[in-house]
């Protein structure tokens, strides 16, 4: 408790309430593990958005012949790009699994009135996920 | 010597105090104990001035909604066995005023779910000769979730935009109009889509997901707002490729 | 008419973007950031990756992959601008980089697809 010396918390009215609002920190998403979670779920969208400048990148030097897509492959091969490109790949990964894990509950799907486990339809999406990577893998490697 | 446990409460009284501090009791050690038998312990024994909301102690009124170690529990049903000798936080629900000691003020909550019409909307009221409104277990089913909310608020003091943004209508709120969206009976989507369809209803929410984690009902108000933003979604494309079709 | 609401069309824009995001980044990643630059898998030359990206049905794929991932940023940003900064004062700034910036990227992508020889 912290009384003032008066014996009377300043600029209290009486029979008026004084309600206490505590202001909510710009770092409240530090004092719990799950908020700190979810932004990092957040900020994995910044990664995102760096694949699709490095893909743009990559297309204009694949459009302008071989040496240019020689040197653009000689500086993906970078040492700090390299590891930048490996924390990269661990948010679109964590964007992936957050993104399977949490779609199904925008969706109540219903299959003979009955609600279909979100876990099936999670699933259902990494397999879908699985697939699909393989065929791109499969097509972009010439197959 | 009996086993006791040590418990932190919060204490404001604003007529004295500027702002809250934090009071420590022993309180008995007992394995059948919740937080609300210790608070009521001290209550009865050491200090009759302690201020707090409670009723039914079983779980379903939703008075008794307060910060137990940092998260939202329900004193009546967080047991002291769960803390072990740890001195165990008790402090009033968070991103709420608080008027005193362990009690907040709920007002905004309060005229936010009145805001979002949580009642059957009918165009036409059935009259009473013409029987009863008939529902099968399914389109029960469709809304039951939903409507197991209590009121309690712990989602809203789990909220992270609520408790940024002031004018955010908050879980329970938004996750009660989709009981009712979804309830056969109703007829008055429209009109709710018309409300929470803005900045202050469902889409001031981020999906932070953590109302769901503390929901003592397992309401997952999350899944109402993500279902309910999937809908307003469908609607816009509706009214925009279709607009003959608005009402 | 009365002003329609323009955020269940940027909610929409995020959800297919993630979904987009979500299914496809991963494996061009995986090969063109790690696997092809480090040697584990040998990569496809010049010639043969340019004649796959000059096919009409590939460059809209590119288009779609480049596109509706920056408009799931844009949207995400936007939020975690608000939320976690708190500077929700400097919506239209904020608004207008995040939005601006995807349909930048947008253009960008359209333009050199466009232009791919």
């Amino acid at each position: 408790m912290t009384p003032d010396p008066t014996g009377r918390a300043p600029s209290y009215t009486d029979f008026h309430p004084r309600w206490y609002r505590v202001r909510v920190s710009t770092y409240w998403w530090l004092t719990k593990w799950s908020y700190m979670k979810f932004v990092l779920r957040e900020l994995s969208s910044i990664f995102v958005a760096w694949f699709v400048v490095l893909t743009l990148l990559q297309i204009r030097c694949l459009s302008q012949g071989p040496e240019a897509y020689a040197r653009w492959q000689e500086w993906m091969r970078n040492p700090f790009l390299i590891a930048g490109n490996v924390v990269t790949l661990f948010f679109v990964l964590w964007h992936t699994v957050t993104w399977f894990n949490l779609a199904p509950r925008a969706m109540a799907v219903r299959v003979a009135g009955k609600r279909v486990p979100a876990l099936l339809i999670a699933a259902g999406n990494y397999l879908a996920w699985a697939v699909v990577s393989v065929i791109l893998a499969w097509i972009i490697l010439g197959g | 010597m009996a086993a006791t446990i040590q418990l932190e409460v919060t204490r404001y009284s604003p007529e004295r105090d500027a702002a809250p501090g934090v009071q420590s009791f022993e309180v008995p050690y007992r394995e059948d104990w919740v937080v609300l038998d210790a608070l009521n312990y001290i209550k009865d024994k050491l200090d009759g001035s302690l201020t707090f909301r409670w009723s039914c102690r079983m779980g379903i009124c939703g008075s008794c909604g307060m910060m137990v170690n940092g998260e939202p529990k329900l004193t009546c049903a967080t047991f002291l066995a769960d803390y072990a000798r740890e001195p165990v936080r008790v402090e009033p629900l968070k991103y709420f005023p608080v008027v005193r000691d362990l009690v907040i003020e709920m007002s905004d909550f309060m005229r936010k779910l009145v805001r979002v019409k949580p009642w059957i909307i009918r165009e036409q009221e059935k009259p009473l000769s013409e029987g009863e409104y008939l529902q099968t277990p399914d389109q029960l089913d469709a809304y039951k979730q939903f409507s197991m909310c209590i009121n309690c608020m712990l989602c809203y003091a789990a909220c992270p935009v609520y408790g940024l943004d002031p004018l955010f209508s908050g879980p329970a709120a938004i996750a009660l109009a989709q009981r009712y969206n979804l309830d056969s009976r109703d007829q008055g989507a429209a009109e709710r889509m018309k409300l929470l369809s803005q900045h202050e209803g469902i889409w001031g929410c981020t999906f932070v997901g953590e109302c769901t984690e503390v929901c003592p009902k397992h309401v997952d108000p999350a899944g109402a707002i993500q279902q309910y933003k999937l809908t307003a979604a469908k609607e816009w494309f509706k009214s925009l490729l279709m607009p003959w079709s608005a009402k | 008419m009365a002003r329609r609401l323009v955020e269940p069309f940027l909610w929409s824009l995020f959800s297919v973007g993630g979904v987009v995001a979500a299914f496809l980044i991963p494996v061009h990643l995986f090969l063109f950031a790690l696997a092809f630059p480090l040697g584990w898998i040998a990569s496809p030359s010049q010639e043969a990756l340019l004649a796959l990206a000059r096919h009409p049905l590939v460059r809209i794929y590119l288009f779609v992959l480049c596109s509706l991932p920056l408009f799931h940023w844009a949207h995400r940003f936007r939020y975690t601008l608000y939320d976690g900064l708190q500077i929700k004062h400097l919506n239209e700034v904020i608004t207008a980089f995040c939005y601006g910036g995807a349909v930048l990227g947008t253009m960008v992508a359209g333009y050199l697809l466009w232009n791919l020889r």
